[in-house]
């Protein structure tokens, strides 16, 4: 096959989907404009665009993105340092395994979120509630990975560092976590993004913090287009960091 | 949330040597946590009712499952979640066939899906309110986008997983379109739509409620944030009890229904 015959089936679909979506933006124009839609319920596209440069001048944008990236980190750290201490108690220790194990993956797959009164209650309406809502969404997934990697070591390198008798501590800093840390990664990387979905979302239900805080504002303000530019600009932070977090985990992948 | 569906068949299964072991365990465990959660109750350390005491929590379940109005409640949230698992679920599944069938459209749009399906659904629901109103419809709504998007991944994966034996199969006996759908791809894609299936349901659940409970005078979710409002925990509590066991218990069920996929 040719390079030019190659860069044209490469570039076609990505044109397809683009112009998918540009087509799309530009027919709701039309149709808005026709009178077709309702522009009360659905703004043009084109005031939506120009809502941008308002709602981060006026809205401080930047400072909301940060306290909502300032929680999701916060709440990460306290999943990385929890959630991999959890992974490694259970794969230490088999019995607590066998016994807990099915109980973090009902937990990992439960509705935590709606919690979120019960921590209202407990840590009251601020940052606190916001990050504590992230930990506990993200720490059973990071758990769960965290022994899926340790688990999953190779029989030849365990038995390597028992040929250099190796003690039990050095055996789990120099053997398990290294081999494990591609999927510790993974579970980092979920527990991640668990905890933005789940902070983004608990600012906007109880109108506190940053971003999650700035759509609701908007929308109980009925500017629609201030709505839904703050909405697309959630998108986009949502989908830039799960797609640094995914070159991340593919970076630290064997050979990758 | 894709990933939580795969964690769930995570789990080595259990040595027989380590059964009973396991069980003592488990309920040496329970009884600890029970235990602790009562002196932590009696013990005034927390603030008064923040955390109850296990026979208010006990008395209060008691009145939320005999009320019959609490059914009411269950059955509009139950009507919403079914209602947004059937559109999503649909959706999803013909969009993941479409998807898995072409690798044009695969590489055209489902990175947009793929990328999309992580963002927080709930940031929606200002728009769906204006475009569905406040009633059951813009729940609806918000859980047929949340369930929409493992499902249609789930199927386009497991579209491409297909043996094209049977495909080939298909083809050879001259099947349609319709008749390749219905007697080819879906029953070979049990599995994958299953697990779509079931990770939607918990995503259409907790879309759902999470709505209620910023905008609705009915369902589950309505009650949750009501008791939290008059800041009735007892009833908070027996409330969240009685959600997590009918999610674990829905999600099992899809689970048993859709089968443990071993050796495969």
């Amino acid at each position: 096959m040719s390079r030019a015959a190659a860069l044209s089936r490469t570039w076609q679909p990505a044109a397809l989907g683009v112009g998918t979506v540009v087509g799309a933006i530009v027919l709701t124009e039309v149709l808005i404009r026709a009178g077709l839609i309702n522009r009360f319920i659905v703004p043009l596209p084109s005031e939506i665009l120009a809502a941008f440069p308002r709602i981060v001048t006026e809205e401080n944008v930047l400072s909301r993105f940060l306290l909502t990236v300032s929680e999701a980190l916060s709440a990460s750290v306290l999943v990385a340092i929890f959630g991999v201490a959890g992974g490694v108690l259970l794969h230490r220790f088999v019995l607590l395994r066998q016994a807990t194990e099915t109980w973090v993956a009902a937990i990992a797959a439960a509705p935590l979120v709606l919690i979120y009164p019960l921590y209202l209650v407990i840590f009251g309406r601020n940052a606190t509630t916001i990050v504590m809502m992230g930990f506990t969404a993200g720490i059973a997934p990071t758990m769960l990975k965290t022994l899926e990697g340790l688990s999953g070591t190779r029989r030849v390198l365990i038995n390597v560092g028992k040929s250099f008798n190796l003690t039990p501590a050095q055996q789990f800093w120099k053997i398990l976590f290294p081999a494990a840390l591609p999927t510790i990664f993974v579970g980092l990387r979920l527990g991640l993004i668990f905890a933005l979905i789940n902070i983004v979302g608990v600012e906007f239900l109880i109108n506190f913090g940053g971003l999650g805080q700035l759509i609701n504002e908007l929308s109980e303000r009925y500017d629609l287009a201030g709505t839904y530019a703050a909405i697309f600009f959630v998108v986009l932070v949502s989908v830039c960091i799960f797609v640094l977090t995914e070159r991340l985990e593919r970076w630290l992948r064997p050979g990758g | 949330m894709a990933e939580a569906g795969r964690l769930i068949a995570a789990g080595a299964p259990p040595r027989r040597a380590l059964v009973r072991p396991v069980m003592l365990l488990r309920v040496v465990i329970i009884v600890a946590v029970l235990v602790l959660w009562q002196l932590l109750a009696v013990s005034g350390l927390l603030y008064r009712d923040v955390v109850p005491s296990l026979p208010a929590i006990a008395a209060a379940l008691y009145r939320t499952l005999s009320d019959p109005g609490f059914y009411l409640h269950l059955a509009t949230t139950g009507y919403e979640i079914v209602v947004a698992l059937l559109i999503g679920g649909v959706s999803g599944v013909v969009v993941g066939i479409l998807l898995g069938a072409s690798r044009l459209l695969s590489r055209a749009y489902e990175s947009l899906l793929y990328y999309l399906g992580p963002t927080p659904k709930i940031i929606f629901f200002p728009v769906m309110i204006m475009w569905f109103g406040v009633g059951a419809g813009s729940k609806i709504a918000m859980g047929a986008v949340s369930c929409f998007f493992p499902i249609a991944l789930n199927v386009a994966a497991g579209m491409r997983q297909i043996d094209p034996v049977l495909i080939r199969v298909g083809r050879s006996f001259r099947a349609n379109s319709w008749q390749m759908v219905t007697k080819i791809y879906l029953p070979a894609m049990r599995y994958p739509v299953m697990n779509g299936l079931r990770i939607g349901l918990g995503v259409a659940l907790i879309g759902t409620l999470l709505a209620e409970t910023k905008l609705s005078n009915r369902g589950i979710g309505f009650l949750v944030i009501q008791a939290y409002s008059l800041f009735n925990m007892p009833q908070m509590y027996s409330l969240l009890i009685v959600l997590f066991v009918l999610s674990i218990g829905a999600n099992a069920l899809i689970g048993r229904f859709g089968g443990n996929r071993k050796g495969n």
